[in-house]
């Protein structure tokens, strides 16, 4: 029955696991599985059902359209200010759905951590994943107010994948630092909001990074204003310009925190079962 | 031999038992790393342990062979299912190491990652899936799932209306279906229904003849461990007790539980039972040789004593007292004793309990429950079962005749 060329598995203290990533891409089904049952219940006994998705984004951007644009009166160049706004809020809400499903995650699956065996990266993941597929609805929402107000965008759509994995790396970075320390400090739980309602202000959702030319490298490490800059340069005719120097340093940023995040995952790991 | 598919050596695990209340959360920490820095620079220098230290395991070692089915057993806290969340690798040793050759699935627990807002068949996929199942593999044993948790008829119905029952069953037919080639299950047969347990056991059972699987099995349902597993281990206060045959470490951990002897406290105002003792001479013969000793403030015309044989489930075997079965004279007495004899003992080998009790000819005066329990031994040398379980108490003496009618 065993097969002699069965891989020998050795469990000791402080070992690594020589197979982690064979084993991540084996347990690949169960990402599947989790991020399917956490829309599958995430409505239930609902009536509104999936549309709570699009309604969230509608509100936030008349608030912001009329804010920014009417009240501020702040430029929006060729596009129409909700479009512009609607392009900041999109990479937003996946980036912030994303951190905290991710940030949640490990706690919210105590009994599997507890019980079970499997990468643990799984779960910040399949989180991850449940906030793309979110998107992915709401691109429908962005597809009927460009038809709406008439603007075709040009090109350039084609490299919008690469800020949707902008967003998302950034997502899992500071998910991946935010999940492990909550398994042990549960304080973190409280640092969630409070750090998104920061990163919205610190963020150019309302209106757009070309209204701060001088502090524009610096507000660039937040890896979210290169996102917000690409989706816009992408959806908006190229408007406003990519700037390489902030595009280079949210993207630095960005691996720097998804790097140091799985270090710090993969460190601590090992110990979920027994602190969590 | 084969060569071994877990071996485990010297393998350890600590815990910290920490009895503050807020011990984890962050101020805790940031406090502690600021009185430890206070404290390196301090002339003193002593550094306080962070809590106190519990070693769920000690240097445990053992192999295990593959087609082994291996029981666990101990008491509470022994270090059984530590041994088990190593092994399945959800947590790590302290030192030691553990090498493991072959897919191993585990069973902590019944129904990890059940959902109850899901419907039956979802959750069938999510727990296959959770417990290391492909999809292909959920969706080829998917009917064969059904039928064995017999829910047939809710398989649509959310999880969260089930009964418990149900619940069990549908759960336990997921992980009844995992093909690993060592499984590792947990105290799980302990939920359900006697039937549908005898159900799940016989499953274990008939995988393991069949497939040569490799099992380790932790129960306190010591007939669960008799029926399915060959070899045993014997946990203790985080070390291995004893390891070998399943009957001799089964009965390892019974020894200390066996009583042949048991006194109480004399009342003055009432006659009652002092002391009750076993023979054990006579039952190594087989015989059974019961003493209730009582004393009685008054002399009894006519003391009467009796008692009832239970198995270790506490199913009533065979009671007698001395009104059923008078001896040959009385006489009163203050003190006295009542001794009862039953010769080949017609038992199965196990392990047994007696209740005693006092009267005279009308009333009752005293009783003790469970005031001995001793083990019968196999017979050496006795022919072996042939292959069937033994899961009867009786063992009548009887002879079987053959007559051929044609040849």
């Amino acid at each position: 029955m065993v097969n002699q060329d069965t891989p020998e598995l050795v469990l000791e203290a402080g070992r690594a696991n020589r197979h982690y990533w064979a084993d991540l891409w084996r347990f690949r089904e169960l990402l599947g599985f989790l991020a399917w049952r956490d829309i599958k219940v995430r409505y239930k006994q609902t009536t509104l059902g999936v549309l709570w998705v699009l309604i969230q984004p509608a509100i936030t951007l008349a608030v912001f359209t009329f804010i920014f644009g009417r009240l501020a009166g702040m430029p929006s160049g060729k596009a129409p200010y909700p479009l512009l706004v609607l392009c900041g809020l999109l990479p937003w809400q996946l980036f912030s759905a994303a951190f905290s499903n991710a940030s949640g995650s490990l706690v919210a699956n105590t009994h599997l951590i507890s019980k079970v065996y499997f990468p643990r990266l799984i779960v910040p993941l399949s989180s991850v994943a449940v906030a793309l597929i979110d998107f992915a609805v709401v691109l429908v929402l962005l597809a009927a107010m460009f038809a709406w107000w008439q603007f075709v965008p040009d090109w350039r759509i084609i490299f919008l994948p690469l800020f949707v994995i902008l967003a998302l790396l950034t997502a899992i970075g500071t998910g991946l630092w935010l999940t492990a320390l909550t398994v042990k400090y549960r304080d973190f739980r409280f640092v969630v909001p409070f750090l998104l309602q920061v990163g919205l202000f610190l963020s150019p959702v309302g209106f757009s990074s070309t209204n701060l030319p001088t502090w524009r490298a610096l507000y660039s490490f937040n890896p979210m204003v290169g996102a917000i800059d690409g989706f816009r340069w992408c959806l908006l005719r190229g408007e406003p310009p990519l700037a390489p120097l902030n595009l280079t340093i949210s993207v630095g940023m960005a691996l720097l925190l998804l790097t140091s995040g799985l270090w710090y995952f993969r460190r601590t790991e090992r110990t979920f079962a027994d602190i969590i | 031999m084969s060569q071994p598919v877990i071996s485990v050596a010297g393998l350890s695990k600590r815990y910290y038992l920490t009895h503050q209340e807020r011990s984890d959360t962050l101020r805790d920490t940031l406090s502690q790393g600021i009185r430890g820095l206070v404290r390196r620079f301090a002339p003193t220098g002593a550094v306080a342990p962070e809590g106190e230290e519990f070693w769920a395991l000690r240097d445990v070692s053992f192999h295990v062979h593959p087609g082994d089915v291996v029981g666990i057993i101990g008491r509470n806290g022994a270090g059984k299912s530590t041994l088990l969340k190593i092994l399945s690798r959800i947590t790590e040793p302290t030192t030691g190491r553990v090498s493991i050759r072959g897919r191993v699935a585990s069973l902590l627990e019944v129904g990890t990652g059940f959902h109850p807002e899901l419907s039956g068949r979802d959750n069938i996929y999510l727990n296959g899936a959770i417990l290391g199942m492909s999809r292909q593999e959920i969706r080829r044993k998917f009917d064969e799932i059904v039928a064995f948790a017999e829910v047939e008829r809710f398989l649509d119905t959310q999880v969260k209306h089930y009964s418990s029952g149900m619940y069990v069953r549908l759960a336990f037919a997921v992980a009844a279906h995992l093909e690993p080639e060592i499984l590792i299950v947990d105290e799980v047969l302990a939920v359900g229904d006697a039937q549908f347990q005898k159900k799940c056991l016989g499953k274990m059972g008939e995988v393991t003849r069949e497939s040569g699987r490799t099992i380790l099995f932790v129960s306190h349902n010591l007939d669960a461990v008799n029926t399915i597993c060959n070899t045993g281990l014997l946990m203790e206060g985080g070390r291995i007790k004893a390891q070998g045959d399943i009957a001799e470490i089964s009965a390892h951990y019974l020894a200390p539980a066996l009583r042949h002897r048991s006194s109480f406290a004399h009342q003055s105002e009432r006659p009652c039972i002092v002391q009750v003792e076993l023979d054990e001479a006579a039952l190594a013969r087989r015989t059974l040789v019961v003493r209730i000793r009582f004393s009685s403030p008054f002399p009894l015309d006519t003391p009467t004593g009796g008692m009832v044989l239970a198995s270790q489930e506490g199913r009533v075997l065979f009671g007698t007292n001395m009104r059923l079965r008078p001896p040959g004279e009385t006489a009163p007495a203050r003190e006295g004793e009542c001794c009862l004899e039953v010769p080949n003992l017609p038992l199965q080998a196990g392990v047994y309990s007696i209740s005693v009790w006092l009267g005279d000819s009308q009333r009752d005066f005293d009783s003790q429950a469970d005031a001995l329990s001793f083990a019968l031994p196999i017979i050496p040398n006795s022919p072996p079962a042939g292959g069937a379980h033994i899961n009867w108490p009786l063992d009548l003496a009887c002879q079987w005749h053959l007559s051929a009618i044609r040849s």
